[in-house]
């Protein structure tokens, strides 16, 4: 054992000062290589991450989401269906959401409008027609409340990455455009956190009134309605029966929204695809390179090296170490450069291809979690066909038998 | 020592280029002796040369090594015979480039693992004594000749061989480094090794350091005296 | 080979190297599998805007309505304005319009 230690030094030892000689090729190589793992380490450690963190917050999602389509498109939600969904067996509370997105010319970014949602009580009134109702402030005060800071009219609670944007801060002021061409001026309240950027980067929250009038959205619509069920094992059934009940809504389940999420990134799919397949096929072309046989000169070497009483085995394992050296190095730096990529560095990177047309690009400081089947298949795809590479052609060189060696030496 | 008997060898068997290199050749080699093996090129001096030092096998014959017949030895017995008992200096140095004097002296012992410090200073005790100490640290590609040549010597010494063969090792040196050559072989016979050595160069064969000379034509042994 | 002056063996060197960024990896998953729960406060305001402001998407795509909300994007999105208008907006391409959960 220690002798076969000791060899696979000395083996290493002439290894390391063979790739030497060509300090700039090799250095190349490396480089290149860890590029190649850097890619698709950072691109693994990313969507898996996202995946996760969705997967774990989107949990709270409302549990029914109700739409409204109109000739294929989402439409605004009449005030009047909320009624209709709430006398269904098995909802347990019916809410408003008013949103929509709006868009900012000065730094051409969207944002995602909020308002408190609210929920629908029926009144006990004559008129048959339900009103989404402000009654009882106290019911609904919380909402108005986040974290200390009230949300009035007149006021914005905004996202960080907003903030970032537009560079403004707590009590500052941003104008509006609204729908009738009219300015509205909003004093910021408070700023999210930079923490909470991957869900609130974009947001801006108002209350209804200002929303209404921002928009022009009369107060019989509201943007969509979510549900909350009695049972959740039955949140399918129930979004059939809404569907049944009110033809032309559209129910999304949470499930459907966590299986968007599941799908989002994977393997299949779009930018994996993308970025593997190029990643890939550089390293089969750098591969077959290799593989492609060997120069005058390396089987030169070989020839020698037989001469002077290397064997077969030993010439193979030099050319295993030759590999080895470069694809574990390569292997490592560029995982450990990708962690720091996507996990300290908020994934710099990815930017020009995330973001694309748009100028507003979350701080993705993600929650660092690590597949270790993906690193594992990692390593499998990237060292073990570069190690195999680089004997392959070293096959038919090392068996030269050193006869043949002494002769073409003795050229 | 060695003992050839009736051996035959036979490149591209079967094919119409199929030539026979060595014709059925009976040699014995003393021990602790010079023998030559002269003749011209394409004699087969060569192809004896390897097989005598286990590199390659006869078509046909015995070869025996110190009365153990090695003729059908398997592959790895033969390697390790060769790599104990056998030095080779080749006609051109052959060193390998880009990386140090001290290492490409060392390389032969690479496969055989043992204490790395030893080897070094075995490696560079060997260099001094064919004056190279000073270049132990240089690259290959900036000796001259002569001094590439001592250093292959030196890499054919490394790992203690008792026979040493050397395939017309003055084929690229001048008079004066043949005759320093000539030299060192005679300090090999005094250290109590064997030595065969092929050459068609006068210098080599008609040294009184040599002990033998035998001849050789078209694969055979010629009776001719030398 | 020569390192800072001292006699160093390729070999040793190599392993040296290795064993380095195999000690930085770990230590980077370690700091992986603590993070998940320094994180949980994190994790924690996350989950607690979404349930607050029944948000239903990350904010990834901020390009357009369909992609800034993907799970809510519309059932012909893929067709909005020319079947592969999809890809008008670059985020579209990476993202898949969502199957619908076999009803």
């Amino acid at each position: 054992m220690n002798h076969w230690l000791q060899k696979q030094r000395y083996i290493i030892d002439f290894t390391i000062s063979s790739l030497l000689r060509r300090k700039v090729k090799n250095l190349g190589l490396l480089a290149l290589y860890s590029l190649i793992v850097f890619i698709l380490a950072s691109t693994m450690f990313f969507t898996y991450s996202i995946k996760k963190e969705a997967a774990l917050i989107l949990q709270s999602s409302p549990e029914i989401v109700v739409q409204k389509i109109v000739a294929g498109r989402h439409d605004l939600l009449p005030v009047s269906y909320l009624d209709g969904i709430k006398k269904i067996r098995g909802v347990a509370k019916v809410e408003s959401r008013l949103w929509g997105y709006y868009y900012d010319s000065l730094v051409k970014a969207n944002y995602t409008v909020l308002t408190p949602p609210h929920e629908v009580t029926e009144t006990p009134t004559e008129s048959k027609k339900p009103v989404v109702t402000r009654e009882a402030e106290a019911e609904i005060k919380p909402l108005f409340d986040w974290h200390g800071t009230k949300l009035e009219s007149g006021n914005l609670i905004i996202g960080n990455g907003v903030a970032r944007m537009r560079e403004l801060g707590k009590d500052d002021y941003m104008p509006f455009r609204a729908h009738d061409g009219t300015i509205l001026n909003f004093k910021i309240a408070d700023v999210l956190s930079a923490e909470s950027e991957l869900v609130s980067s974009d947001l801006l929250m108002m209350t209804e009134d200002d929303f209404r009038k921002l928009f022009g959205i009369e107060p019989q619509f509201v943007t969509d309605a979510t549900v909350v069920v009695k049972n959740p094992s039955e949140m399918g059934m129930i979004a059939l029966k809404i569907k049944e009940r009110l033809i032309d809504s559209r129910p999304i389940i949470r499930d459907e929204i966590l299986r968007t999420y599941d799908s989002i990134f994977n393997w299949r799919g779009g930018m994996m695809i993308v970025i593997f397949s190029a990643a890939v096929l550089a390293f089969v072309i750098f591969a077959w390179d290799k593989a492609s046989g060997l120069s005058a000169g390396e089987r030169h070497e070989i020839g020698i090296l037989k001469a002077i009483g290397w064997e077969t085995g030993d010439v193979i394992e030099m050319k295993f170490w030759e590999g080895a050296i470069i694809s574990l190095t390569a292997f490592f730096s560029g995982v450990i450069f990708a962690y720091i990529h996507v996990f300290f560095a908020g994934s710099p990177v990815f930017e020009p291809a995330l973001k694309g047309w748009s100028s507003l690009y979350p701080n993705f400081k993600l929650t660092p979690f690590v597949n270790i089947e993906q690193l594992t298949t990692l390593f499998f795809l990237t060292v073990v066909p570069y190690t195999v590479a680089t004997i392959v052609p070293i096959w038919r060189a090392a068996t030269i038998d050193p006869d043949t060696a002494m002769r073409n030496t003795g050229e | 020592m060695i003992e050839l008997h009736n051996v035959k060898k036979v490149f591209n068997a079967g094919n119409p280029s199929e030539f026979s290199a060595i014709n059925g050749v009976n040699l014995h080699i003393e021990e602790n002796k010079v023998t030559v093996l002269k003749g011209p090129s394409g004699s087969g001096k060569t192809t004896l040369l390897s097989i005598v030092g286990c590199m390659s096998r006869p078509s046909a014959g015995r070869v025996k090594l110190k009365d153990r017949e090695i003729t059908s030895l398997p592959e790895r017995f033969l390697t390790d015979i060769r790599r104990s008992t056998f030095g080779f200096i080749f006609q051109q140095p052959n060193l390998i480039k880009g990386i140090s004097v001290l290492e490409n002296v060392m390389l032969p012992a690479y496969p055989l693992g043992g204490s790395r410090l030893h080897l070094k200073n075995k490696a560079l005790h060997s260099l001094a004594e064919l004056n190279l100490t000073n270049k132990a640290t240089s690259k290959v590609e900036w000796l001259s000749g002569g001094e590439a040549q001592r250093v292959s010597i030196v890499r054919a010494l490394i790992n203690d061989p008792s026979i040493i063969i050397a395939d017309e090792p003055t084929a690229h040196l001048d008079t004066k480094l043949s005759y320093r050559f000539m030299e060192i072989i005679e300090k090999f016979k005094a250290d109590g090794k064997t030595v065969i050595i092929t050459s068609h160069d006068p210098l080599v064969y008609d040294s009184t350091i040599v002990d033998r000379v035998v001849n050789f034509r078209d694969g055979q042994i010629e009776d001719k005296p030398a | 080979m020569k390192f800072i002056g001292l006699e160093i063996r390729n070999s040793s060197l190599f392993f040296l190297c290795l064993l380095t960024q195999v000690v930085v990896l770990a230590l980077l998953l370690f700091h992986a599998n603590v993070s998940e729960n320094t994180q949980q406060g994190n994790l924690a305001e996350k989950a607690d805007l979404v349930k607050t402001w029944q948000l239903t998407d990350l904010c990834l795509f901020t390009e357009a309505r369909y992609t800034r909300h993907l799970s809510q994007a519309d059932l012909n999105t893929t067709f909005q304005d020319h079947p592969f208008s999809f890809e008008h907006f670059p985020s579209g391409s990476f993202t898949q319009p969502y199957t619908e959960l076999g009803q």
